[in-house]
């Protein structure tokens, strides 16, 4: 994947001085974030610190009061969600947006079904079933999912890892430019959680570049290639697992410490 | 509820969900899957325990009077099962029928108007009555059960009103408005026109729920529309047109049930509102939205019907045999409920 940038340093999303406030509490008070192709960036804070305002700013579910949002180097202006879809930024979110009764694939192509081709698909709008089944088990192979063989098996009767892996192969489906995961492994078991980072791993190997925001510290510093850390609605410090350690991020986290570089 | 069951499932995975199902659950899971298998049984019993009761009950002509029967409520049924489908409800389903029969058949006889114009208005009765039950829907964001429990006593009130409590009779229609009581015999069954009708349009709209995103989109917005939602759907505009279409399909219905009471009157049908909602219940179409076909709503009918001429055929009294389907229908809810715990 290439940027429209000068290199490899220029970064895919970049938000600069996003002001959200609600009210009179400040929820972001001029954020910057900066996101770069292939990487893995953590956004990690404790609660009220801004992370979720920020990334429903960056995915369109709040309108940021002030400051910009550049994606590929473009001002990007987002007033809902489907806005930031439609530019490339696929958001799994931490309640599953999965519809249980329908099967794997109906789930992967949901809202965005595939037509068959010729009159059928076009006049008579029937969707290719086929194709989608087939799309759906070359993208759940991509991403090392190999306990999902069957994508015609209803989604209820899927564990929450298996589920969690539906929402994130259909994210990753459709050419997305930035992946954003809300709190992936907060209702999985310990295995499953090992296979979504792994899953995490893949994606980014594949090019996409992948924002996660997390509360599990083992798990943020084993996936992330670089950590936001965010305190009282601004970004305390950007840090890498090789630089600093946990407790170095839970003491800029609480305030203990400070950290102005990078 | 789906996260409580997942949880205490461990952590492993798909090789494991099958599996792991005990033989009373392996039916469970088939249940799940098909759930039309149980309502094609029950449909099966039935003709046989009432074939060996009764050696009239498959006879060409009581075959043919079940099938009449069913026509009107099938109808029905499907108009009901689309709404169902979206976790709705719609009481108003006969009202609405009846009053587009009532229209149909005072514009032509009464009003002069040609009879395609006249089924024409009968379709905008039936589109109008399913856009004031959809905007009420989605915009004012009421429930379906209230409104089409208001809007049940609106359209009862309007046929009554513009009807005068008159019956028109068939013979004073034109012959389009009773074409669908008109018969040709299958192997010594005389089937009706209005009986190939409803076969048609539960045909399309199979065709059409199982091969079309709308069809999809029906289904999604019914079994979790926040899911639904944040997958791109539009999902107030997809309920909007799922009311509009069951409108529509009322319409037929209307005229269906012209052709087969060879008459038009409001008074008949008003109660069919029941009988929808339990054929579709029976044909394993969940409450709860997002689960079930067409096809088991058809099997619902026929066991309904089925029940009825049956039970009368023996001799049974006929409130005994709404006794009957009351059961039938609390057994079935209670079905669907177990069925709906089948998560592994």
């Amino acid at each position: 994947m290439t940027t429209n940038g000068t290199g490899s340093g220029e970064p895919i999303l970049q938000a600069t001085g996003l002001v959200k406030t609600f009210g009179r509490v400040v929820g972001l008070d001029g954020v910057d974030l900066a996101l770069h192709p292939g990487e893995v960036l953590a956004v990690i804070g404790d609660n009220g610190a801004g992370k979720s305002t920020l990334i429903k700013c960056l995915t369109g579910a709040e309108i940021p009061d002030e400051g910009e949002i550049r994606l590929e180097g473009r001002r990007v202006h987002f007033k809902r969600p489907q806005d930031a879809r439609t530019h490339g930024i696929e958001t799994v979110y931490q309640t599953l947006a999965v519809s249980p009764a329908l099967d794997v694939a109906a789930n992967l192509f949901l809202g965005r079904e595939l037509r068959k081709p010729g009159p059928l698909g076009t006049v008579l709008r029937v969707v290719d079933k086929k194709r989608m089944r087939q799309r759906a088990k070359e993208e759940l192979s991509a991403l090392g999912i190999t306990t999902l063989q069957d994508v015609t098996v209803p989604v209820e009767n899927l564990s929450g890892g298996q589920r969690q892996a539906v929402a994130v192969a259909r994210a990753a489906a459709f050419g997305s430019k930035v992946v954003v995961l809300d709190e992936p492994t907060a209702a999985l078991g310990v295995r499953e959680s090992q296979q979504v980072l792994e899953m995490i791993r893949r994606l980014r190997d594949r090019g996409v570049p992948v924002i996660l925001i997390s509360h599990n510290m083992p798990q943020v510093f084993a996936v992330a290639d670089r950590i936001h850390i965010q305190r009282l609605g601004k970004r305390a410090a950007t840090i890498t697992p090789q630089t600093h350690s946990m407790t170095d991020a839970v003491a800029i986290m609480t305030g203990a410490a400070q950290e102005g570089t990078r | 509820m789906n996260q409580h069951a997942a949880a205490p499932s461990g952590p492993d995975l798909a090789e494991e969900f099958l599996d792991r199902s005990t033989p009373l659950g392996a039916i469970r899971n088939l249940l799940h899957r098909y759930p039309a298998i149980s309502p094609a049984i029950v449909l099966i019993a039935a003709v046989a325990v009432f074939g060996s009761l009764n050696e009239r009950f498959l006879e060409p002509s009581n075959l043919s009077l079940v099938s009449q029967q069913v026509a009107v409520v099938g109808t029905l049924a499907l108009a009901q099962t689309l709404v169902i489908l979206t976790a709705g409800i719609d009481l108003s389903v006969g009202a609405v029928m009846v009053l587009g029969s009532m229209v149909v058949a005072q514009t032509t006889v009464q009003n002069g108007v040609p009879a395609p114009l006249g089924l024409g208005l009968g379709l905008a009765v039936g589109l109008g009555a399913g856009a004031v039950n959809g905007f009420l829907v989605t915009r004012l964001k009421l429930p379906p059960f209230i409104v089409t429990l208001g809007s049940l006593n609106v359209f009862l009130a309007l046929t009554l009103l513009y009807s005068g409590g008159a019956t028109v009779r068939g013979r004073d229609m034109p012959d389009l408005l009773t074409l669908t009581g008109e018969t040709f015999a299958v192997g010594g069954v005389n089937i009706t026109l209005g009986v190939v009708m409803m076969l048609v349009l539960y045909i399309a709209l199979a065709l059409i729920l199982q091969g079309t995103a709308w069809g999809r989109h029906v289904y999604a917005c019914g079994d979790d529309p926040e899911a639904a939602r944040l997958a791109g759907i539009r999902v107030q505009r997809v309920l909007a047109s799922v009311y509009l279409a069951a409108g529509a399909i009322l319409a037929v219905a209307a005229w269906i049930q012209i052709g087969r009471s060879n008459a038009a009157s409001p008074n008949t049908g008003t109660d069919l509102n029941l009988d929808s909602i339990t054929a579709v219940v029976i044909g394993g179409t969940s409450l709860f939205g997002g689960r079930g076909t067409v096809w088991g709503t058809l099997l619902g009918a026929l066991i309904v019907g089925v029940f009825r001429n049956g039970l009368s055929l023996v001799g049974v009294d006929v409130l005994w045999q709404t006794f009957a389907v009351g059961v039938l229908v609390i057994v079935a809810v209670s079905i669907d409920q177990w069925i709906r715990k089948a998560r592994t």
